[in-house]
């Protein structure tokens, strides 16, 4: 059996890895920097007080990557207090999601991040009066042709992201956290009600910490867009750690999948994050877990093959035959869990032959 | 062991197969590609430079490659990758040197973030560096390579790396780009210069590369100490001119200038603080390069080495 790649081993055992040569560590740099997880890497050593023990080559990228990681954090903050600013007018409870909130919430997981936009849940019947605030203070829409405007607006859980005409930052407003079309329908109102306010920030929450994890899941295994993939499994494996070591959350994680119907994204986020991270997930969440949220031993098998290998970073020396067949394949599932079959074949077909001559014929 | 120790087979086998890790100053740089044009700027105008251990870590991992599909054969493209991922638009594939040197510029000031870096030409002399930032068609580069020429120690002539942790200007000496007129007046200038062939068309004009001098890339180990940050200007006919800018606007242009001012937050701001008040700033307007180089060299470093 192959070893299994640097990154994975870093992640689980950070200690060992002073006993990488050089060329092990120049594979190790180039497998974070292509999973995007230079910094989190950075920010994992020197938690573990294991950072001087690498040579200094390696740790003059971690160091580089750790700059980018800082300026990102301050920018992250100061485009936050923009937008509570724009939509102080609204008073709409603004609940940031994914990399915004950890970096708000000041979580563990917001260390050595990069994400690009930043994307907030407010309530469906407010989407209106929030779209027009921002537009009123400088974000711009970003898709104009007609049939994109629909499709968000009729069919997806957000608008057509939002830029801002000087800064040209992306924010994504969402209403719900899956489509409107998707077979399971967390209900947002619940999401409300449980989240928790940022402290010294008001009219900024977050997502409960349970609903956190749940979002972050359903995020990774229902979206298809794996190229970022290991970074989210990264970003649940540090949301378990940091919620999961008060030993009440796990029952409670549990009780929250199955209220809001994420008991299979739930299988799947524990699932991974302790076989190809080594998460400690204490063995009666994980047959909770397995009780309420295993799919069929076929499916779950082809999960494995396909999972296995598209949540590993797209660098040469992860991948397989199969990697390329693997990523491809939950990305048509992505498409598949996102809408019903008639109204998927309605849209690709509109995709694949009348967008582009739409594009042409466009002055 | 140098480049140069290597026959023109070990050199095509290296880049061939394993990958030819060449040091550039700080980095390490190790570079895959087939394509005879780079092979040959690379025999060319790296003869002096060390190879790194290719047991040993590199910094950036590069590929200069064909496309596949019929871009490989119907006017041929070149692709340059990044530990394999594509990071610019193909170039025609006569380009390929030229994008070489384009590409690892890109990935010193894109990665580099321990060193505030500035898109300007820099020389030493006694220990002090002369920095120039300036956008293209200012002459730096001519400039540049005619003082590298004339007993300045050509320290890069594309970015300047001030190491944020003590403030140090660190060596990078690479090849010196040429652009257009500036071809012929450097090879007229510096007649037993090595140059590469120029190379038509590409995003800059017309482009070729000078060597740089042996004994620069022999001391891309020795960092100096700011010195000067000189603003040039090329003007047709004009007169020989050096003022003294005040140190604020100064701040601002080499700021301007700075590929990572902003990423660098509050240590962008002191680093570059630091480098414009230990070094004395001016504009400079030349025509003639005789006259420019005079001028250099009656230099005097506004504070003397301790």
């Amino acid at each position: 059996m192959t070893p299994p790649p640097l990154i994975l081993r870093a992640f689980r055992q950070p200690e060992q890895l002073s006993a990488l040569d050089p060329a092990e560590w120049d594979l190790l740099i180039r497998q974070a920097r292509k999973a995007n997880l230079l910094a989190s890497l950075h920010v994992l050593l020197q938690e573990r007080s294991v950072l001087a023990a690498a040579p200094a080559g390696p740790r003059e990228h971690l160091a580089w990557a750790d700059a980018l990681a800082q300026r990102h954090m301050l920018a992250v903050r100061q485009e936050v207090s923009l937008i509570r600013q724009a939509l102080q007018a609204c008073a709409v409870p603004v609940i940031l999601l994914k990399g915004a909130a950890y970096v708000m919430a000041q979580l563990p997981s917001a260390h050595g991040r990069l994400f690009s936009d930043i994307d907030i849940l407010v309530p469906k019947e407010r989407l209106d009066q929030v779209e027009a605030a921002l537009m009123l203070h400088g974000w711009a829409a970003t898709h104009h042709d007609a049939y994109d405007q629909r499709y968000y607006r009729t069919w997806m859980h957000e608008l057509p992201p939002m830029r801002h005409i000087r800064r040209m930052t992306v924010i994504d407003v969402h209403h719900a956290i899956v489509p409107d079309t998707a077979p399971v329908y967390p209900d947002p109102a619940k999401l409300r009600a449980s989240a928790c306010p940022v402290e010294g920030q008001a009219g900024l929450l977050t997502l409960a910490p349970a609903d956190m994890v749940l979002h972050s899941a359903v995020h990774l295994f229902h979206d298809g867009e794996l190229d970022n993939g290991l970074r989210d499994l990264v970003d649940l494996d540090r949301l378990l750690r940091h919620f999961g070591s008060q030993p009440s959350f796990w029952p409670m994680l549990i009780e929250r999948a199955r209220t809001l119907e994420l008991t299979r994204p739930l299988f799947y986020a524990l699932r991974y994050t302790h076989s190809l991270l080594h998460t400690n997930v204490p063995t009666e969440a994980l047959a909770q877990a397995t009780r309420f949220g295993h799919p069929g031993n076929a499916t779950l098998a082809l999960m494995d093959a396909l999972f296995s290998r598209a949540l590993l970073p797209e660098h040469p020396s992860c991948a397989d035959r199969l990697s390329g067949l693997a990523r491809q394949m939950l990305y048509i599932r992505a498409s598949w869990l996102r809408m019903p079959p008639l109204l998927l074949a309605r849209h690709l077909f509109h995709k694949a032959f009348l967008s582009p001559r739409l594009a042409e014929s466009a002055p | 062991m140098k480049i140069s120790e290597l026959s023109p087979v070990q050199l095509q086998q290296r880049l061939h197969q394993q990958g030819l890790c060449i040091r550039t100053g700080p980095f390490v740089t190790r570079v895959h590609t087939s394509l005879t044009a780079a092979v040959e700027g690379i025999g060319l105008l790296y003869a002096d430079y060390p190879v790194a251990d290719e047991d040993d870590f590199a910094d950036f991992h590069i590929r200069l490659a064909l496309p596949r599909g019929v871009r490989r054969w119907i006017k041929p493209q070149v692709l340059f990758l990044f530990d394999g991922t594509r990071t610019f638009k193909p170039l025609p594939a006569d380009q390929a040197f030229p994008m070489f040197e384009w590409g690892l510029n890109w990935c010193v000031s894109s990665h580099a973030h321990s060193y505030l870096i500035i898109h300007a030409a820099v020389l030493e002399k006694h220990g002090h560096a002369v920095i120039m930032p300036a956008p293209p068609g200012s002459g730096k580069s001519t400039l540049c390579a005619a003082l590298a020429r004339n007993g300045w120690r050509l320290l890069s002539d594309e970015l300047a790396l001030v190491r944020i942790a003590d403030g140090n200007v660190i060596p990078l000496p690479r090849p010196v780009s040429l652009k257009n007129a500036s071809i012929d007046i450097m090879r007229d200038y510096a007649p037993d210069a090595v140059f590469s062939r120029k190379v038509s068309d590409t995003m800059k004009g017309t482009v070729a590369h000078m060597q740089a001098p042996a004994d620069s890339v022999a001391r891309a180990g020795e960092p100096a100490r700011p010195g000067w940050v000189i603003f040039p200007r090329y003007e047709a006919g004009a007169g020989t001119r050096l003022t003294d800018t005040p140190k604020a606007r100064a701040f601002m242009r080499a700021a301007d200038n700075a590929f990572n001012y902003s990423l660098l937050g509050e240590r962008g701001f002191a680093s570059l603080a630091a480098l414009i008040e230990a070094s004395s700033c001016h504009e400079f307007t030349y025509s003639n390069l005789d006259e420019a180089i005079d001028t250099f060299n009656r230099l005097q470093p506004q504070v003397p080495l301790s």
